[in-house]
């Protein structure tokens, strides 16, 4: 997926994308009203991530502008005001949805991921390998033909593994990746995942292999 | 929902005369003086036309007293010295009335009564006296007889009762009194109706304040008369100065927020980058009470400024017609994203018809706050449900299969900064049941806390 992130915040900004690219996903920053615009107008995005108090105007005004010039790029804001009455003026103003800093980076993903969902059709983005066809935005599977929904925690399993094909991860990772810091689990949970992976992608010719010791890597028998 | 309306109505009044030191109604005052002058003018009147009609009534009687007097003087005549008088008979037949009125008479001859009735001599022309226990109207005339040798001086006097006088000056009387209450009733009338005219601008001009919501200081461009000008005036420019203030406080408030939000976001994100790739337990402990802290000050500042809004907004609702599903609707996709972070199913059942005339903001505010609970306490792969009742009353509840509230201490749970004591390392405020049951309580509802059979919690917003 490719990302437009509008955010004065240098530090901050950094910071969204080191861990939007940890995801797979590329990010391209502007830190002005006047530099997102004309990234808008070079680069289609799959979405854009629009902070409102920035140096040069309001981000509502480019929202405003933006949706009035027929695009349909999903738009989500981050916003330091949590008071309803501002996130209900964000919506009007065709903001698709809106994280109130400071934000869990996991919810970031997660309404990313609702947006992106609301709003397919445009831009479908499968991931093939070998007999598998998996569709993150979608959460679906395809494995021989048979469509299969996947679960919230399956479905980002599986983008982590897939987006880093034959690389290990160990247990401790994938809890980082699948759970909330504040989420009081034991690495064993993440075999639950595995296993209910596994049972999925069963008869299909993408496995996932356990190293022992070290943890799960994806692998395609070619 | 009209039962609602007398509430409002009782509310406006409420507030009308709240912390507003009265001094006397300005409508009584204005009605007082006009009906008081009206009863002063109606009185007078009454007096002064009595008085003419009573004055011209006696002037007919004097007339036909001084005619009959001088009719009889006419026919006296001085014959061998001796005074000789034929009374006519038109001088006391033009003196006969309805009221059957009795006359008197009395010839004076050089002061000495030659004939008639004793005591009725009056040296002026016209005298009121009382004479054989009536009030009588005497008039007297005097002509000098020139005799032979001596000239004579004749006076003639002629009284009359008055019954017939006074019976007319009754009629009139009565007529006047009818007249005078007739003009009095009129103006008292008129004066009502002109005060409530008077007054009716000023009630308009309340009622249109009144009406406004807690967000409208916008100016009153309505035309007002000519000297309720100042005052709205006043007013306009008092309501300017407000919501110059409020907005600067917004606008404070909220570079205040992107001040502290934005860099709390940075460290956050930093944070959580670096919890991603730190493996020393200490360091992932210390990482994750640095997030903790973070999303913990982030939370209660919403939720207090959220409270804050609630407690003004409950004061002064602004109502519109809401429909319960859509707003619950919307909630749940906005939730949804956060629920399926930890595998929760967030299902609505809204398909009874559920209107309320209610604040959307508020509403919407208190049932977040219901789905943040059942989204912080529901355990991993479970479900929350959100259900629209309308039997027995309207109502919304929220259930998730987690541990449920503990029974002790659901009655305080709604209080302020009240926290469950299993609440265990949730982040929370303590504010999130007491903003629904706030808003609950500000449309006349309620906030009911209950344990679903199966052990959850469930939270019921009833109207």
């Amino acid at each position: 997926m490719k990302y437009l992130l509008v955010e004065d915040n240098i530090e901050l900004a950094r910071a969204i994308c080191s861990r939007m690219s940890l995801d797979g996903h590329l990010v391209d920053h502007a830190a002005l009203i006047s530099e997102a615009v004309d990234y808008a107008n070079a680069g289609e995005y799959d979405l854009i991530l629009l902070d409102i108090m920035l140096p040069d105007g309001d981000g509502r005004s480019f929202l405003k502008q933006h949706r009035a010039g027929k695009n349909n790029t999903p738009v989500i804001v981050l916003t330091a005001r949590s008071q309803v009455s501002d996130r209900i003026s964000m919506l009007d103003l065709g903001a698709d949805d809106y994280v109130t800093k400071p934000f869990d980076h996991a919810e970031l993903q997660a309404r990313c991921r609702a947006v992106l969902r609301r709003n397919a059709g445009s831009a479908q983005s499968s991931i093939q390998m070998g007999n598998v066809e998996f569709d993150p935005v979608g959460g679906h599977l395809t494995v021989k033909g048979n469509v299969i929904n996947l679960r919230n925690r399956e479905l980002r399993l599986l983008e982590v593994l897939m987006n880093a094909r034959g690389q290990v991860f160990s247990k401790h990772k994938l809890v980082d990746r699948l759970f909330s810091y504040d989420d009081d689990v034991s690495e064993n949970a993440v075999e639950v995942y595995i296993g209910r992976l596994r049972k999925h992608l069963d008869g299909s010719d993408v496995q996932i292999k356990t190293l022992r010791g070290l943890g799960y890597r994806l692998d395609h028998d070619a | 929902m009209s039962k609602s309306k007398p509430c409002a109505d009782l509310a406006i009044g409420l507030i009308m005369t709240r912390d507003v030191t009265v001094s006397r109604s300005l409508r009584n005052r204005l009605a007082m003086i006009l009906t008081g002058g009206a009863a002063v003018l109606a009185i007078v009147l009454f007096f002064v036309v009595r008085g003419y009609a009573a004055q011209i009534a006696q002037q007919g009687q004097d007339n036909i007293l001084s005619a009959s007097a001088a009719s009889i003087l006419d026919s006296a005549v001085l014959r061998d010295g001796q005074v000789e008088l034929d009374f006519p008979y038109a001088a006391l037949s033009m003196l006969s009335t309805d009221a059957d009125d009795r006359v008197f008479y009395a010839i004076y001859e050089d002061g000495a009564l030659l004939s008639g009735y004793a005591g009725l001599d009056i040296p002026n022309p016209f005298r009121s006296l009382t004479y054989d226990g009536a009030t009588v109207r005497v008039a007297t005339a005097s002509r000098t007889l020139i005799g032979a040798n001596v000239p004579r001086r004749v006076s003639v006097s002629v009284a009359q009762t008055q019954d017939a006088l006074s019976g007319t000056l009754n009629r009139i009387s009565t007529n006047v009194a009818v007249f005078g209450a007739g003009f009095f009733a009129l103006a008292t009338a008129l004066s009502f109706w002109a005060t409530s005219t008077t007054i009716g601008q000023l009630r308009r001009l309340t009622t249109s304040v009144t009406r406004r919501g807690p967000q409208d200081l916008s100016p009153f461009t309505k035309p007002v008369p000519t000297e309720m000008a100042p005052l709205v005036g006043s007013l306009n420019n008092l309501m300017s100065r407000l919501d110059q203030s409020l907005k600067q406080s917004e606008d404070f408030i909220a570079e205040a927020a992107h001040r502290v939000r934005t860099p709390l976001a940075t460290v956050r994100s930093y944070a959580e980058a670096t919890f991603q790739r730190v493996e020393n337990p200490e360091n992932r402990d210390a990482l994750r009470s640095m997030m903790r802290a973070i999303d913990e000050s982030s939370r209660a500042a919403g939720q207090l400024l959220d409270h804050a809004m609630v407690t003004f907004r409950a004061e002064n609702l602004e109502r519109s017609d809401v429909d319960l599903n859509d707003l619950l609707r919307d909630l749940v996709q906005r939730m949804t994203p956060i629920a399926d972070m930890r595998d929760v199913d967030l299902i609505l059942d809204a398909t009874a018809p559920a209107h309320l005339h209610g604040d959307p903001i508020l509403l919407q505010n208190a049932l977040r706050n219901l789905l943040d609970n059942a989204l912080k306490y529901a355990p991993a792969d479970s479900r929350i449900m959100v259900r629209v009742q309308t039997i027995p009353s309207l109502s919304v509840d929220v259930s998730d299969e987690g541990r449920g509230f503990r029974l002790g201490e659901i009655d305080m749970l709604a209080d302020r900064f009240v926290r469950g004591s299993d609440s265990g390392g949730q982040i929370g405020s303590g504010l999130g049941l007491t903003i629904a049951k706030d808003v609950a309580a500000a449309h006349g509802g309620r906030l009911i806390l209950t344990n679903t059979p199966r052990g959850g919690a469930c939270a019921t917003l009833q109207f």
